[in-house]
């Protein structure tokens, strides 16, 4: 479906640049499209329409016609190959060549032609899919035929109307001009295209509102102009024009996007506006950057050197050659040979032909066969990581995908690692995890349980295909499938026709379930104990509506739990759905249902589809979407009846009474509708957002479910009390800056006017009303407040999504006093929004709490391990989303990205210039947190002080292990969060050496609310400012761009669209397999073709070299002792296999350990296997061994009768066996292939030498080789020669081998014996990695060549892989006993840092004030734990232990002002920080004073447990220590 | 964990085997579960450390400087005697020949020079004629020669190549043979007499015949005509090579080693690979295995001095030598493996001590005692 868009599109562009041209003359800025019915041909030349693109789109670079000629063209643009062309055609000219020239072509047409037949199959891939593509069905009207006929994508033109059937992609970008939707509306999925699986409404463009009846298009005869096709996906303009000159508008709300998928609409018409290439979709992949990895890279200079050496070469030959001539003058000796024409060549003409002769015969020296080799070995390797078993997913059965070929060493060597956070880290399923209402915490360990049971089948992953299971939850699974039958044949006959079968099944996964409704996000398992009380509660009401008590008389408590449910329920804008219409709606029912009452009648005409639209300025598309169709509809309709509502509550209020119509037996429709619902099983949820969806199912699960939501009222099955309808009176919607959303309706049973508010925490607990103080009431509030805010606190710090909901009762005066002013604001000209959002404000005031829910966006597995592991690799990583702050931030907590005990600085800034000066701040911050380190440590002050000056001349590196030549900087244990409105001030070209500066000195960084945009940008000025090698992972087509920019683009092909997967270099199915794919395949291939190129170097330089050495012996004639075909075949055939063979399979340190050892990874990220040293030592060594190669058999020989050629060809097969072990001695695992690799060699080389020397007795000439090889055999001094020369020529090698392996182990070294060790001791080891570790990084710094960095180099390794290492005990300690509250002075900094004041939008640096303290505290323990390795894993404890130690002082400090936190730490640059905090809103008193109680409380517990870590620490050696705790103390 | 999955992959295929219609079209793509795809074939995995190495460095040497000692004693058992006879030197006998610069002068200038042999040769003795800085290995020298023609190919005969140029042909007549090397064939001709105790010159026979290889005689030499014996008339309308003084023909007197097929022609024809070589030129064979081959006593060298030189400051020598197993007289291959062994003995040594005084320290901190 939207293959097509990840394609390379070179071609397309031109093309499309093409017709902008042609078309640029024709038009002024917009495109005008008539409908094509209108015309007779839609090419026709009267058809404005005509010079648009078509629908089809072709992404193939080659015709049939044009292969061989654009191939080799393209093949020539490499220079190699032009090189070894001109080679070989120089052999053609007589005077100057040296082979056979027929020969001499033979490596070069070799080489092009399997190029030529890679592209050619590539190409050939792309042409089937382009086809597969073109050839999907839609339907378009026909103007002969007049009705919709099928027809193919690729004959769709602009103009053409086209009909959509449910579940079926867009064809093209297409102007809904009708829909069947009541609401004239269509849904749509945009998996394909934002990655997003909810669904997003599109509006029937506004003329055609109000069409009563079915939309003709014979009938349609207006004209759009809108905007040239563009690649912003956010934006469409433009306007319909109508006969009758009447203008509409155009939004983006209105055009359906090529790729996504029709949802929920059972049919919608539309008209194509931008068809094949022009598409938003399709315009919005600019074709993927040419990759060429790094190690390419550093062989490319490597090969220039070669050239260099060879043209040195040449020349030293050629004056030789010249001088040689000139000594014999006039005295023509008989041996030379006077040109063909008979004249005599004068020494410096001669010296010219002698260097082009030798310009082929050294040719080997430049490697031609590197190159494919290097190709052969790379698709061996991604067929062998496709092949891998652990990067295999069984329940999508999907494997990972390679689709570049040409980097898979830069897996190797990745430095930077930029993720999405939804559906890459996540699994983008919100599920209930826990809650608590008024004050008491229901933990759900049942659900715990069942979710922890999804995550073992997901493990044993093989769950998912089996039928008939005996588990009952497997039952609802099956069950949920067979109602989705007739859905998936659907959708599978849609997906059919698409050809791919793989495709086709994705795609019946994707429809298989509505969004966020998978059965784990929808089967929660009630907590009993709530239930009960749900039971109890309800029962109780049913009790009371009996017996006419009023309901205030129910228990606080309870009358809070029936509350929390029923705000969960329909505090929301979720959509009921049943399931055999699949995403149909049920309320179309309810809205053909008769208006009964005129109560009914006023009631539906309410304003309550007002809405707050204070949302416009946030990003997101749902908010918008929903309230602008309410909006349009509510211009039209609701501004008198909002009038009469008005009077209809003065009314009400001046009866008082309370009103009966809300007990009366629901109505016959429901009744209807039910029976429906029955018949067709269980409802559907359609929500906009995952938690919403994730709420609703928690809510029903206690049997309080939606069943029905009508514009104006939503209606709640509660147990014993039936149906209850509430009358919806308003719905403020979400937005980002409140950070809730409210609605008002008026509560059947109490009928009251009651507004229920659910959003973020941190703003709903400072909207609650104050508790009373003096009566008990009060208390008890009071302590429902500790309580909530302490489980939330626990919550937050599980990685949990938190949300609170509250409520408030309005009086009636109260509510038609604010309902005044709300209109007012409603019908506003100017200033709607803000007044609007004031509206809102006044609203959401003195609410009163009933409980908070814990949502999990699930993580995908082992997410937080593969980071750790990841980190521990010495890989930054970043995250870069498209989410909210605070969920973002709560995830990269539960990921372990963020640690609870890092600072963390957040950006948040309204202009550039705020910007700026944030940053500023921040840099200041860094420095003077830095500064106050320095004190102790001045050589790391000068380190930092170095970088930040040379911030404006481009810095090398950021990662300190990044090279040799790199000045380190420090990461600081700092996370850094930035928004995206930020972001983009702070990639604008004035602050982004600053912002680079703030972020890479941060150990995570976390950018949310970002756009594609964004995210490419931030991977490209980290990859261009910081030179390091980036990696990209996402799954959404939001993440494409990031994708591409990236050296490596990893998409992950889960259950979202595939347009990550076709931007992506590598296409993974689970964030986890990153882990294996970087670490083991990565390192590996990277190793092995490090290995095998540097071999490759030597091997050319030490065959040529042997030639090199003969011109002094022949006169530098250019005459060589090697026959010309092992010349020519060496590379080619005789030493050819082995090294592939072991470039393929070599495998340096098993796959176990370099996972047990992320540490092995930088060996790769710092290039540790191909230096550019290595070169120059791999060179020299060459030449070494072709001296000795050379001499041995010249002394041998010397002075005998030997001819040339009988003495060449033992000097050959000498070179060959040493090559071969030269590659042994180099070759760390020696599998039957490698043993039978180089026996094939040497066979080889033996059998064709013996077959050629007997083949032909008068061919070959010069050589004229006949019976050569078979005397030589026969000559005990050739076995001789052969025995001495290889072991003489590697003697050095393998020397130097054995004493690096003892004196100076790489890591990898030591990798490779932990290998070799037992499995039990293995392990034994590896837990006691911290020793080893230690070492491992003292020997990274020890590698380093610049002494003066050597020492912080060594604490940055340390620094972080200890760093890293302690948190995974302390992720065990969470998961085993969640409901103990730990360390609530390390939950709170998320929390708080989440707290923001909500309209207060100065620039602020938002560092928590907690982990400023705890950094503050820590002030001088800092010091020496950056400058001292040894202290680094207290520093981490000692935080926690110091508040336990000293609850006391922690106390004082939180009652007194947020000022005292600051002021109480003796630092001189710490008065930095006080600035920074003092901007921030102050923390609300009562939080802290409850985390200190709480945490006196539990600190018994907590107490034994940092006993014991302490004692755990204690094992290890420390002088440190007792310092340290003094200092503290 | 390898166990684990190949139970995965058992229940997989159970999976497609048995579950519904609509999977059991699609094929898992659940990669196979083989050592070589999983990339686990069992593999031995040396590590290079001093330990480890160590014995082979001492192996080498203990077998390398016995098989040096062997060899360095053959080869000092080879006899062999060289003389120049290029009269550089105003007192050399050659000295007025080597004057001459002259390649087919009509007066053969001829001299001769004695020496003595002070060890009898006992087995069968070769000899040699040596020239220095003669680079019969010059690339366009090399390539000028037509093989086919020297196959018996008729039409290369009357045709020769054009890497035969500038000797392809001369007065409009095909050269035969062509080509520089057969333009530059070596024609001294050199006769050795013993000098008996008592005066008397005795001619020791030299043959001539069996000094080419046999492939190259049989083979790769043939003379155009088949078996027509009359050479004379097979090279009737070729030219004789420019610095010849005879044509190929009137090489010799045998017809089976006349024309194409002489040996002295087949072996220059053999182009040397370094400037300074040797070419075999007759061999004196074992007569009986009571008298040594050549005596102990005095020789003369008689040389029908042909052969410029001195344009590229050649020399020439006569060389006499017996043959072992091994070839001619050379003690480089005997030392080189008596030192390349005491090296890596040396070297054995020294790595011991890094093994020991290093070696267990890696190992310290790699295992726990």
């Amino acid at each position: 479906m939207a293959r097509e868009i990840g394609e390379p599109r070179e071609a397309k562009s031109s093309k499309v640049k093409q017709q902008k041209k042609r078309r640029s003359k024709k038009e002024s800025k917009t495109r005008t499209v008539h409908a094509n019915i209108l015309y007779d041909h839609a090419k026709g030349d009267d058809n404005p329409n005509r010079h648009y693109a078509n629908n089809k789109i072709k992404t193939t670079k080659y015709t049939l016609l044009s292969f061989l000629p654009k191939n080799l063209f393209e093949q020539f643009h490499r220079f190699a190959n032009v090189y070894f062309v001109f080679i070989a055609l120089l052999n053609f000219v007589p005077v100057v060549n040296a082979f056979q020239p027929e020969l001499a072509l033979a490596p070069v047409v070799f080489i092009l032609s399997v190029t030529a037949i890679k592209d050619l199959w590539e190409d050939y891939r792309r042409h089937r899919s382009d086809k597969e593509i073109n050839h999907m069905d839609c339907l378009v009207y026909s103007r002969t035929e007049r009705r919709y006929v099928e027809k193919y994508w690729k004959e769709l033109r602009v103009g053409d109307f086209v009909r959509l059937r449910c579940n079926e992609i867009l064809p093209a970008d297409v102007l809904l001009l009708s829909s069947s939707d009541p609401d004239r509306l269509c849904h749509i999925e945009t998996a394909t295209l934002d990655g997003e699986t909810n669904l997003k409404q599109r509006q029937v463009v506004r003329s055609f509102l109000d069409l009563d009846c079915e939309f003709d298009p014979c009938k349609y005869n207006s004209v759009i102009e809108c905007e040239k096709p563009n690649n912003d996906l956010n934006r469409f303009r433009g306007y319909i024009i109508h006969r009758n000159g009447r203008r509409d508008g155009l939004y983006k709300d209105n055009l359906l996007l090529r790729g996504c998928t029709v949802r929920n609409t059972e049919e919608a018409l539309g008209i194509v506006i931008y068809a094949g290439h022009e598409t938003k979709a399709m315009l919005n992949n600019n074709g993927p950057r040419y990759k060429r990895s790094k190690l390419e890279r550093q062989m490319n200079v490597d090969v220039f050197w070669c050239v260099i050496i060879l043209l040195v070469m040449c020349l030293f030959c050629a004056i030789g050659h010249g001088l040689w001539m000139y000594q014999y003058g006039d005295k023509r000796p008989v041996f030379d040979v006077l040109s063909p024409e008979g004249t005599d060549l004068s020494p410096a003409l001669s010296a010219i032909y002698l260097f082009l002769t030798l310009i082929i015969v050294f040719q080997v020296l430049v490697p031609i066969s590197l190159f494919v080799s290097i190709e052969i070995v790379k698709i061996c390797q991604v067929y062998f990581i496709h092949q891998d078993m652990e990067l295999y997913d069984e329940e999508t059965d999907s494997q990972l995908q390679c689709r570049a070929l040409n980097i898979t060493e830069d897996l190797g060597q990745v430095q930077y690692i930029f993720s999405d956070k939804t559906g890459t880290l996540t699994e983008n399923k919100m599920v209930f995890r826990r809650c608590t209402v008024a004050g008491v915490e229901y933990s759900h360990d049942a659900n715990a349980r069942r979710l922890a049971m999804y995550q073992e089948m997901d493990s044993e992953e093989e769950e998912c295909t089996s039928h008939g299971g005996t588990l009952p939850r497997r039952d609802s699974v099956t069950s949920h499938q067979s109602a989705k039958v007739v859905l998936r044949s659907q959708s599978t006959k849609s997906h059919r026709r698409t050809g791919s079968r793989a495709e086709a099944k994705r795609a019946s996964i994707l429809s298989k379930h509505t969004a966020f409704s998978s059965p784990m996000e929808k089967d929660i398992t009630p907590d009993p104990e709530l239930l009960e009380k749900v039971n109890d509660c309800a029962s109780q009401m049913e009790f009371m509506r009996f017996h006419s008590q009023p309901f205030s008389h129910l228990p606080s408590d309870l009358s809070d739990i029936i509350d929390f449910f029923i705000a969960l329920t329909i505090c929301n804008t979720v959509v009921v759905s049943s399931p055999n219409q699949p995403r149909q709606k049920v309320r179309r029912f309810e809205l053909k249902s008769p208006v009964k009452t005129i109560e009914d009648f006023i009631k539906r005409f309410t304003p309550s589809r007002l809405t707050s639209g204070s949302n416009s300025s946030s990003s997101s598309s749902l908010v918008t979407t929903r309230s602008a169709s309410h909006k349009a509809c509510s211009s039209i309709l609701s501004s008198p009846s909002a009038e009469s509502t008005l009077t209809k509550l003065d009314e009400e209020r001046s009866r008082g009474g309370t009103l009966d119509h809300a007990f009366s037996p629901v109505p016959p429709s429901y009744d209807e509708t039910k029976s429906l619902i029955q018949e067709e099983g269980e409802l559907r949820y359609e929500a906009e957002s995952p938690d919403e969806a994730a709420l609703v199912y928690a809510a029903r699960a206690y049997k309080c479910s939606l069943v029905g939501r009508l514009p104006d009222q939503v209606t709640v099955e509660l147990p014993h009390l039936g149906k209850l309808n509430f009358e919806l009176l308003h719905t403020l919607g979400f937005d980002s800056t409140r950070k809730r959303m409210s609605v008002v309706v008026k509560h059947p049973l109490t009928d009251q006017i009651t507004v229920y508010t659910k959003g973020a925490d941190s703003v709903i607990m400072d909207l609650i009303s104050p508790p009373a103080t003096d009566h008990s009431k009060g208390k008890r509030q009071r302590k429902i407040l500790f309580k909530t805010q302490n489980y939330l606190n626990v919550y937050a710090a599980d990685g949990l999504r938190t949300l609170c909901i509250a409520k408030k009762v309005l009086s009636k005066e109260e509510y038609a006093s604010w309902l005044r002013r709300h209109l007012e604001a409603e019908t506003a000209i100017q200033g709607r929004e803000e007044l609007l959002f004031e509206s809102a404000l006044r609203l959401e005031t003195n609410l009163h709490l009933l409980g908070a829910t814990g949502i999990e966006d699930r993580l995908q597995d082992g997410v937080p391990e593969t980071i750790a592991s990841l980190r521990k690799a010495g890989l930054q990583i970043w995250v870069l989303t498209g989410d909210k702050q605070e969920t973002a931030i709560n995830i990269a907590y539960a990921c372990k990205l963020l640690d609870p005990e890092e600072e963390i600085i957040t950006l948040n800034a309204e202009s550039q210039e705020a910007c700026a000066v944030l940053l500023e701040e921040s840099l200041h911050y860094i420095q003077a947190k830095f500064l106050c380190n320095a004190s102790t440590d001045q050589h790391a002050s000068r380190v930092y002080h170095q970088d930040y000056s040379a911030l404006h001349v481009p810095a090398p590196a950021c990662s300190p292990y990044a090279s040799l030549h790199t000045v380190p900087f420090l990461v600081h244990r700092l996370g850094l969060v930035i928004d995206g409105r930020t972001l983009a001030y702070a990639l604008e070209k004035s602050l982004e050496d600053k912002f680079l500066a703030v972020a890479r000195s941060c150990r995570s960084v976390l950018c949310c609310r970002s756009t594609p945009l964004q995210k490419s940008k931030v991977v490209k000025l980290v990859r261009n400012k910081l030179k390091v090698m980036t990696l990209a992972i996402g799954d959404g087509a939001n993440d494409v761009s990031m994708i591409q920019v990236a050296d490596v683009g990893v998409g992950i092909s889960g259950q979202e669209g595939m347009q990550a997967v076709m931007a992506s270099d590598f296409a993974l199915p689970r964030f986890r397999n990153l882990q294996k794919l970087l670490l083991v395949h990565g390192h590996w291939c990277y190793s092995r073709l490090a290995n095998m190129i540097l071999y490759f170097f030597y091997k050319n330089a030490m065959f040529v070299a042997l030639i090199f050495w003969y011109q002094f012996y022949c006169g530098f004639s250019g005459s060589a002792m090697i026959d010309q075909w092992y010349l020519i075949f060496f590379n080619l055939m005789f030493s050819a296999f082995p090294q592939l063979i072991t470039a393929t399979l070599d495998k340096d340190v098993s796959a176990a350990t370099l996972q047990d050892l992320p540490q092995l990874y930088m060996n790769g990220q710092n290039s540790e296997e191909y230096k550019p040293y290595m070169f120059w030592m791999n060179m020299i060594d060459a030449f070494y061994q072709s001296l000795v190669c050379f001499f041995i058999p010249y002394f041998a020989y010397s002075d005998s009768d030997v001819d040339l050629f009988t003495w060449g060809t033992p000097i050959t097969t000498l070179a060959l066996l040493t090559i071969l072990l030269h590659l042994g001695i180099e070759t760390k695992t020696w599998t039957w292939m490698n043993w039978a690799s180089i026996v094939f060699s040497v066979c080889l080389f033996f059998t064709v030498a013996l077959c050629y020397n007997a083949s032909c007795p008068t061919c070959y000439s010069p050589s004229n080789p006949y019976w050569t090889m078979q005397r030589l055999l026969t000559d005990p001094l050739f076995y001789l020669l052969c025995v001495i020369t290889p072991i003489t020529a590697l003697l050095p090698r393998y020397f130097y081998r054995a004493c690096q392996g003892t004196l100076f182990p790489s890591p990898v070294h030591i990798g490779r014996q932990l290998d070799k060790l037992p499995t039990e001791i293995r392990r034994h080891l590896l837990s006691q990695t911290r020793v080893k570790l230690g070492s491992l990084g003292a020997l990274f710094a020890s590698r380093s060549s610049s002494f003066a960095f050597s020492r912080p180099l060594t604490k940055q390794s340390q620094r972080q892989e200890k760093a890293v290492a302690p948190p995974q005990p302390k992720s065990t300690e969470v998961t085993d006993t969640p409901r103990s509250s730990k360390h609530p002075e390390n939950h709170l900094g998320p929390s708080q840092k989440k707290e923001k004041r909500s309209h207060s939008q100065s620039q602020r640096s938002r560092v928590s004030a907690l982990t400023d303290l705890l950094d503050n505290t820590q002030g001088p323990l800092r010091g020496p734990s950056l400058t001292d390795t040894d202290t680094l894993p207290y520093t981490r404890e000692l935080p926690r232990t110091g508040p336990v130690l000293e609850p006391a002082t922690l106390t004082a400090a939180v009652e007194s002002s947020d000022h005292a936190w600051v002021t109480s730490t003796p630092l001189l640059p710490q008065t930095e920080c006080i600035q920074l905090t003092l901007s921030r809103p102050g923390v609300s008193p009562v939080i802290p004073n409850e985390r200190s109680s709480e945490s006196g409380l539990s600190s018994d517990q907590r107490f034994l447990s940092q006993e014991d870590r302490m004692e755990h620490t204690q094992t290890s050696d420390c002088p440190k220590e007792n310092t340290l705790k003094t200092t503290f103390l | 964990m390898m166990a684990s999955s190949y139970n995965a992959k058992e229940e997989d295929g159970h999976h497609s085997g048995a579950s519904g219609p609509g999977s059991s079209t699609v094929k898992s793509r659940k990669p196979d579960n083989t050592a070589f795809k999983q990339q686990r074939l069992p593999a031995w995995q040396p590590i290079l450390t001093a330990g480890t190495v160590l014995p082979a460095f001492f192996v080498i040497g203990l077998i390398f400087i016995p098989i040096g000692i062997g060899l360095y004693v053959t080869s000092n058992n080879i006899k062999e005697f060289e003389i120049d006879y290029t009269g550089i030197d105003m007192s050399s006998p050659c000295f007025n020949c080597s004057q001459s610069f002259s390649w087919n002068s009509s007066v053969p200038c001829k001299c001769s020079l004695a020496f003595s042999l002070d060890q009898p040769f006992e087995s069968n003795v070769f000899m040699y004629y040596g020239l220095s800085n003669f680079y019969q290995n010059h690339r366009r020298y090399v390539k000028s020669r037509d093989d086919s023609q020297l196959n018996g190919d008729s039409f290369s005969l009357t045709n020769p190549s054009k890497e035969c140029e500038p000797y392809r042909t001369s007065e409009n007549k095909p050269i035969a043979p062509c080509g520089a090397i057969a333009n530059s064939l070596f024609n001294d001709t050199l006769e050795l007499f013993y000098i008996d105790p008592n005066g008397t010159r005795t001619p020791i026979p030299l043959i001539k015949k069996g000094i080419a290889w046999w492939t190259d005689k049989h083979v790769k030499f043939r003379n155009p005509g088949g078996n027509n014996s009359n050479l004379t008339a097979i090279f009737q309308g070729t030219s004789k090579p420019v610095n010849w003084r005879k044509p190929v023909y009137e090489l010799d007197t045998d017809p089976e080693n006349n024309g194409f097929i002489n040996e002295d022609f087949i072996v220059w024809m053999r182009t040397a690979a370094l400037p300074t070589f040797r070419k075999l030129y007759r061999i004196i064979q074992k007569k009986n295995n009571m008298t040594p081959t050549l005596p102990r006593g005095n020789y003369t060298l008689e040389v029908t001095y042909n052969y410029p030189v001195r344009s590229f400051e050649g020399r020439k020598r006569m060389i006499l030598s017996t043959i072992s197993w091994m070839g001619g007289k050379n003690p480089f291959l005997g030392i080189a493996y008596i030192t390349v062994g005491s090296v890596c003995f040396f070297l054995g040594v020294v790595l011991l001590i890094i093994h020991h005084k290093y070696g267990n320290r890696n190992n310290s901190s790699d295992i726990p005692n």
